[in-house]
């Protein structure tokens, strides 16, 4: 079972945290890779908010391509950002690593946000298209202030690989994934955390539903729901699907995902609207066991499980910065000087959701409505 | 030596031609009648035959020969009086003296032409082969990385949807603050939730009233009792006006046929309906006769049977093999879909049946575009009936399990899954593996299967069978009582046991889906085309399926 670690703060923090973090809940993830997520950049990229950063690994020729590519199509390079590797035994390091903000090519300056969103997701699925069949690209992201970093190994050994622990590479919301590899192969697309235009989620455990779900978003017509190298992957399609194409409030994931039975949406006020939701988005239905956590583009960061078998979770912290974390062992290593009793265990009708700039914890109960 | 046509006479045939020969042990028999007097077909007779008896008796035996006549049971080498292996013989045999024994070389089929008649018969498809779906294997099982679920302690929600689903980007729902709202005018088709396992179309008329009761009484006990929303076709022909005006409406599926027959007598009863039937079943085929058309013997029209379907007693009705005033699907979708809808002001889900066939997929996207077909269901080539040719049971019709794989592949494509459930009929539960039959064909994409034959083996004793068995529903001769009108045969059935082995069937079922689903880890839906939990051992029907191989 892979181990997850998120940190959400008002304030720019290194992603060394989120990894030794990790490191606490070792027993847990086997060292198979380390998937890092951040947004809202701090650093040298804090003044370059507006511009999409393509964040991805690529061989020589990749790079090329890629850099021909992106001219092709009017992207200009605005920063360049690539991590100082440090030669790790038994860490196999390619050739570029790296995260590019761009301007947009021109046409796009002034279109509306959601015309530049599909922009970017077109340009990360064609440059993953070319790139793919011999692994001369990987795109990880494509997108404003989000900054992705991937690779084989254990996750400390990958963060001082990447030298995070010298870096000043910061940000206010940062995911970490230390991978158990299970049943699929060790390949960077199947690693965590996934991301599509703005939606962000890691998981563990084992989605014993996928292949519907797989089926029913792939047929919603979106270009971007595809890959699916993880069956953790639709998680991340199932939040965008529900928020930005349903435009449903974020609650609503955890109704889609983990639906209440006849009788108990008879409790709740939207009840007309949920029993439609039900029946409609049935195919999306998860049966776990799952540890769902996300981030959309506003800055809400939450935590959700299955509604039977409850992988672990765990939030605390204090106002200004939360951990969302799969072990209590976690939170402690990333914020140690908090109310350990004001710490939640989220059970199977919650979702804790963090306000943008770990303003504030909530949890909304999906039977409290 | 004599000549051979002084042994035999060659237009005679012999038992070997038999699918079953008499077994009958003269040391046992007490000639008490029964075996011969019960015979549906009249295939044994008391008759008598002289006996050579050697005796070798008193103080210094000398061997005596005596031709002495006994009374014995003999079986009829007519072929219209065959023996048709029922057993009825056995049951009421007291001292288990009699049996028929299948003869697996039998010629019956080449000499069952007799007068230029074609063979004809009640059951299903005479081949005891493992169909496809009894091939297929529940192998994606929960191991450590993701633990299964427990079949006795976790809930389960073990309900399909029959229904047109709407697609999420078409629901009525606006945001208001941080809510979703249901637009109150907005129109939303019908939609039940319903056991997974249906009681499929078997007619008032094709079965006997006691059996007929019996399986209504058991679904009715099944949802008011005990929960589980069971719900049974009516088959062509309408159902008892009583209870078309009853409560127990809501658990019935009104099927109409190119017959019509009934038909007037329902619509002028939807004013004093108290509750809207579950939904309107077209039928277009069936899995045993596909482009066939049904016919009720005009023995089995009595009184009540001719007043529930609004024609005179004892006339032959036909349904002829289509709907006579369609042309097209098109028209067939329009009119039939939409009038039927109508009649219940929208409320009640209407939706087609057609038997398995290639062309399934065409009537499937014409459905998929109309948004008031609620469902197809597709009858396979495994489907029984009261009444066929034995050719057309034989070897017309298509297995189910491609075409709904078919099917519901194509609705992925289209995005549509959720929105037209698919319905498998023919051969579920066929070699008695009903739970896992449906769980099959649920995980290649059905959203419901649909059970008839066995029903009547499970509820009923029917003696049916691959190796033809009895098969004698269109004689209106079943010997037990289950596809006949006459009294004295259905006085044999119990429909209080009938309605207690339905309640069993079902809640067996309810139990062993759990017991398939609980080791793949799902419970909070029905696992509906979950294809990578099936296996099979035979590349070519994994290859076909798109499911896995494994042996």
């Amino acid at each position: 079972m892979c181990r997850l670690s998120a940190i959400t703060a008002a304030r720019y923090f290194s992603p060394m945290e989120n990894i030794l973090a990790l490191e606490t809940m070792k027993e847990g993830h086997d060292g198979s890779g380390l998937g890092l997520m951040l947004k809202d950049l701090g650093g040298e990229f804090e003044h370059l908010k507006g511009y999409p950063i393509l964040s991805g690994i690529c061989s020589h020729k990749g790079m090329d391509i890629l850099d021909d590519y992106m001219v092709d199509k009017g992207f200009r390079v605005k920063h360049k950002w690539s991590p100082d590797i440090r030669p790790t035994p038994g860490i196999r390091k390619r050739d570029h690593y790296l995260a590019k903000a761009y301007e947009y090519p021109e046409p796009y300056r002034d279109r509306p946000m959601a015309e530049k969103e599909d922009l970017l997701m077109r340009t990360r699925l064609e440059l993953r298209a070319i790139g793919e069949p011999d692994e001369s690209i990987f795109v990880f992201s494509f997108y404003p202030d989000i900054l992705t970093l991937k690779e084989v190994g254990d996750p400390l050994e990958v963060g001082e690989f990447f030298g995070l622990d010298k870096d000043p590479l910061k940000a206010k919301i940062i995911f970490a994934q230390g991978r158990q590899n299970t049943n699929y192969a060790i390949y960077l697309y199947a690693c965590h955390p996934f991301f599509i235009q703005g939606y962000a989620t890691m998981t563990n455990g084992e989605n014993t539903a996928f292949v519907p779900i797989r089926e029913f978003l792939s047929g919603r017509g979106n270009p971007g729901y595809m890959g699916y190298n993880s069956d953790s992957e639709v998680f991340t399609h199932i939040l965008h699907y529900t928020c930005r194409t349903l435009g449903y409030p974020l609650t609503y994931y955890k109704d889609v995902i983990t639906p209440l039975k006849n009788n108990e949406i008879e409790g709740r006020s939207d009840r007309d609207a949920l029993k439609l939701i039900r029946k409609t988005l049935r195919p999306l239905t998860i049966d776990g066991p799952n540890c769902v956590i996300g981030f959309t583009p506003d800055g809400h960061v939450f935590m959700t499980q299955d509604a039977k078998k409850l992988r672990p979770g765990a939030v605390g912290g204090v106002k200004g910065k939360y951990a969302l974390m799969s072990e209590e062992c976690g939170v402690n290593r990333a914020i140690p000087k908090r109310d350990t009793s004001t710490d939640i265990y989220p059970m199977k009708y919650d979702m804790v959701i963090v306000s943008p700039n770990a303003e504030e914890v909530t949890v909304w109960n999906q039977l409290d409505n | 030596m004599e000549s051979a046509g002084q042994l035999i006479q060659s237009d005679e045939l012999t038992y070997q031609d038999f699918p079953y020969i008499i077994e009958w042990r003269e040391d046992r028999c007490t000639r008490c009648g029964k075996c011969t007097a019960v015979c549906p077909v009249k295939a044994i007779e008391p008759t008598v035959r002289t006996q050579r008896v050697v005796r070798s008796e008193g103080s210094t035996p000398v061997p005596t020969a005596k031709r002495i006549t006994v009374s014995v049971v003999s079986q009829s080498r007519d072929i219209e009086r065959y023996c048709v292996g029922c057993g009825t013989c056995s049951m009421v045999c007291p001292t288990e003296a009699i049996r028929p024994v299948y003869n697996s070389h039998h010629r019956f089929l080449i000499y069952k032409n007799k007068g230029g008649n074609a063979y004809t018969r009640g059951g299903r498809r005479n081949d005891p082969s493992p169909s496809t779906v009894e091939q297929l294997k529940f192998t994606r099982i929960s191991m450590l990385t993701d633990p299964a679920l427990d079949a006795g302690r976790h809930e389960f929600h073990i309900r399909t949807l029959l229904g047109r689903n709407l697609p999420p980007e078409q629901l009525p729902v606006r945001v208001e603050g941080r809510k979703l709202v249901k637009d109150a005018e907005a129109f939303i088709p019908p939609v039940r939730e319903i056991f997974p396992i249906r009681i499929g179309s078997m007619s008032v008329g094709a079965l006997s009233p006691h059996m007929w009761e019996g399986l209504a009484m058991g679904v009715a006990y099944l949802n008011e009792v005990e929960g589980l929303p069971v719900v049974m076709c009516t088959g062509e022909g309408g159902i008892p006006p009583r209870l078309l005006k009853s409560r127990f409406a809501r658990y019935m599926i009104l099927q109409i046929a190119s017959g019509y027959f009934g038909w007037d007598e329902i619509v002028h009863a939807i004013p004093e309906m108290k509750e809207d039937p579950c939904a309107i079943e077209i039928k277009y085929g069936q899995g045993a006769k596909p482009g066939d058309g049904g016919l009720l013997m005009a023995y089995k029209v009595l009184k009540l049977i001719a007043e529930i379907r609004g024609v005179p007693q004892f006339v032959d009705l036909a349904s002829p093999p289509t709907h006579q005033t369609k042309y097209s699907i098109e028209e067939a979708v329009a009119k039939m879909i939409q009038a039927m809808s109508m009649a219940w002001g929208f409320r009640v889900p209407v939706y087609p049946k057609i038997s398995g066939t290639r062309t399934a997929q065409a009537v499937l996207n014409n459905l998929a575009r109309n948004p008031y077909a609620a469902a197809l269901c597709i009858d396979g080539e495994d489907g029984g009936t009261g009444a066929a040719y034995n050719v057309s049971m034989d070897k017309m019709g298509h297995p189910v399990a491609s075409n709904i794989r078919d099917c519901y592949l194509d609705l992925v494509k289209q995005g549509k899954q959720n929105e037209l459930p698919l319905i498998a009929a023919g051969g579920m539960g066929k070699s008695g593996h009903l739970a896992a039959n449906a769980a099959a064909m649920i995980m290649l994409g059905a959203s419901a299967v649909d059970i008839g034959k066995y029903i009547m083996q499970a509820t009923a004793n029917c003696l049916g069978d691959e190796y033809n068995r009895c098969n004698l529903c269109n004689t209106g001769r079943c010997p037990r009582g289950i596809t006949t009108q006459d009294p004295k045969l259905y006085r044999r059935l119990d429909p209080d046991m009938v309605a207690q082995r339905v309640v069993d069937v079902f809640r067996v079922a309810d139990t062993e889906l759990k017991k398939i689903f609980a080791p793949m880890g799902r419970s909070t839906e029905l696992p509906i085309g979950m294809s990578d939990g099936l296996s099979v051992s035979n590349r070519e029907i994994a290859d076909r399926l798109k499911i896995n191989y494994a042996c």
